[in-house]
């Protein structure tokens, strides 16, 4: 069965950017970015985040309240955002509730409610809280568990959690599934929250910049950390930005280092590429994973470098949004459905000075120009790659 | 319907230490010592490495290499497919316990092995396979989501796969409150292209509810504290080299039909 296109019928995003696309849209044409000095609570570091705003007052609805952790809220936050709930509704009548899939990735899933019951432990006892509930807000499915239901959807249901590239992989998993007749249509995305262990835990391994991320410049010295949300809808057919490939592929290298030539990382373009049936001149731009690290850049730019010859735009948007984790796949997916929509190539803001050591054409103000066909690249730790294409028939 | 074939077999599981150990067990003709409790030494990793890793992690991996020694395949061959539940409760618990602490030192090791994919990234390190890997959870059906998954990606990419669904008992605080009370672990090798010796699966996705087939004290118990052990019933008809048609629940919904053998 070979690799039938999808389109994506709609899409939702949430970041800290905004709210929906249209947030999303015009911070990106403006040049406003999404960064603030880290003020997530009990975070005493120098570093810039990516939060997002009206998290802490969403309530779960009543048969819902066991999932109540702050990555479940911004599940709902972003499910209501661009109608997509509704438009789930109305695929449902289409396909029937249990022929629509529903994969999710994340990487920490409820983890901050984990760390707060720890905050909580009995000074004597040493238990935790008897109210937290394990079950449905850490366990890695939790997200997948509470959309379904939220949804009102039947199909198969699964998380994907491969740290940073999982809501990439998931447009692989949903379009196997589709095609082997598991289900007819699919919602795709991810969702990641900001909590402690990412915070401290990238801190730990020196990877968090104390400024904002500035991917491919010379004196970039390591991310931002960013939440997100992003949903999309695919189905074989419809109107909208279609999935054209998808490349996938392991490092292994190393379990927190990429390749140092980026083997891996082009092994999954290449892959994308063949799936899709395009040679590389055919991709406008390329969506970069583009952390800000000196290691993760050198490494893609060198796999870019090696397949496109320097011959298509590039741009990391982390310096927008920071590194969303598991839910960056989606929400740079998302992005590039945007800049085919609506013609235009967003900045890989904060870069200054690109390091001379690198050689993708890095884009540094955002262009409007007709854009039909991108790549978007996400690469995880434990080596985990994925590269989707996107675009309009070809 | 998806036709694949499960080529080789790996098995740990208190009493069933390895596949070829356990078939007897599976088929009826050994009582299942619970109290055999496995070890877990890895040969995949050096010990430098092994040392970094985690009980759920030497789980995974002995796991794939008991699959592994009876296979046709190189490591390096096969693309992968890891289902856990859980994932790593000592992990989890040793890094929220570190953030209640002053300055929060996390340790660098811990928060790489935190990632749910850590098994799968230090198998492809191992087996020096650069396949696709998918890492996933879909709660007490990880069992039967992974298999799916490794089934689809097997058939569809062309490629074998190892499917390892694996978990591991949380710590003492966070006893009782997820889905995991004792180890399992399952390996299965599986490969769109029909070979000697191996048992064909077709696979047909059903909506309406299913229960789940029933199974012999000690190993109904087993499926109770590990989604893992969801794979029992499919495991006894391998072990008796039989042919028989099982149903596996996936959500409320929907099950997963499994004809085996035929």
């Amino acid at each position: 069965m070979a690799f039938e296109s999808l389109v994506i019928t709609a899409y939702s995003t949430i970041s800290a950017l905004g709210h929906g696309r249209r947030a999303a849209l015009d911070a990106l044409l403006a040049g406003r970015g999404g960064l603030r000095p880290c003020d997530y609570p009990g975070a005493d570091l120098e570093t810039w985040i990516g939060r997002v705003d009206g998290i802490e007052g969403v309530a779960l609805p009543d048969e819902l309240t066991a999932f109540d952790c702050r990555n479940n809220r911004l599940a709902l936050l972003g499910l209501e955002c661009d109608g997509f709930a509704a438009a789930v509704a109305a695929a449902r009548a289409r396909h029937g509730a249990a022929r629509i899939g529903v994969f999710l990735g994340t990487s920490t899933s409820g983890i901050e409610a984990t760390e707060q019951a720890y905050r909580q432990r009995g000074a004597d006892s040493g238990q935790l809280p008897t109210n937290f509930d394990y079950r449905h807000t850490h366990n890695t499915f939790s997200v997948a568990d509470f959309t379904r239901r939220y949804l009102g959807l039947e199909g198969p249901a699964l998380v994907i959690s491969t740290a940073c590239s999982s809501s990439a992989k998931v447009f692989a998993t949903a379009s196997r599934y589709i095609r082997a007749g598991w289900c007819d249509a699919a919602v795709v995305g991810g969702v990641d929250s900001l909590c402690l262990t990412t915070l401290y835990g990238f801190n730990s391994l020196e990877l968090v910049s104390r400024q904002p991320c500035r991917p491919w410049d010379v004196a970039r010295d390591g991310i931002n950390i960013g939440e997100a949300a992003g949903f999309a809808l695919l189905e074989r057919e419809g109107e909208g930005v279609r999935l054209l490939g998808y490349g996938e592929s392991s490092d292994a290298y190393h379990m927190s280092t990429p390749h140092p030539e980026g083997e891996g990382a082009l092994q999954a373009m290449q892959a994308a590429l063949r799936c899709a049936g395009l040679e590389p001149a055919r991709i406008d731009y390329i969506n970069l994973h583009g952390t800000a690290t000196p290691s993760n850049d050198r490494a893609e730019d060198c796999a870019v470098t090696r397949l496109f010859a320097g011959g298509s735009a590039c741009s990391s948007t982390k310096g927008w949004t920071g590194h969303t984790l598991g839910a960056a796949g989606i929400t740079e997916a998302i992005f590039c459905a945007l800049a085919i929509e609506e013609g235009f190539i967003p900045a890989s803001l904060n870069t200054e000075q690109i390091d001379p050591q690198l050689s993708a054409p890095i884009v540094r103000t955002t262009v409007r120009q007709p854009v039909r066909v991108v790549m978007t690249n996400s690469f995880g730790f434990g080596g985990s790659n994925c590269a989707l294409i996107l675009g309009r028939c070809v | 319907m998806m036709r694949v074939y499960v080529e080789s077999v790996g098995l740990t599981a208190p009493g069933m230490v390895g596949w070829a150990a356990a078939q007897s067990v599976l088929r009826g003709e050994a009582a299942l010592d619970a109290a055999n409790v496995p070890v877990f030494r890895p040969t995949l990793l050096p010990p430098n490495e092994r040392r970094r890793t985690t009980a759920l992690i030497k789980l995974a991996l002995q796991t794939a290499e008991d699959a592994l020694a009876h296979s046709r395949y190189a490591m390096h061959e096969l693309a992968s497919v890891f289902a856990s539940s859980e994932g790593d409760g000592e992990i989890v618990d040793r890094i929220c316990t570190t953030l209640t602490l002053p300055d929060r030192p996390v340790s660098p090791t811990h928060f790489h092995n935190s990632v749910h994919n850590a098994a799968a990234g230090y198998w492809a390190i191992a087996a020096g396979s650069c396949k696709p890997s998918t890492s996933l959870a879909a709660g007490v059906y990880s069992f039967t989501a992974g298999l799916l998954e490794a089934a689809t990606m097997a058939v569809l990419e062309c490629v074998p796969v190892v499917l390892l669904a694996y978990d591991y008992p949380l710590p003492p605080v966070l006893a009782g409150r997820g889905y995991v009370e004792t180890e399992f672990a399952v390996a299965l090798v599986l490969t769109a292209e029909e070979g000697d010796g191996m048992t064909p699966l077709d696979l047909a996705v059903l909506s309406g509810t299913g229960a789940s087939p029933s199974l012999p004290t000690k190993l109904a118990a087993l499926r109770t504290h590990n989604p893992a052990a969801a794979a029992l019933p499919l495991l006894q008809v391998l072990a008796r080299g039989a042919t028989a048609r099982l149903t596996l629940p996936y959500q409320e919904h929907l099950a997963l039909q499994i004809g085996i053998g035929a």
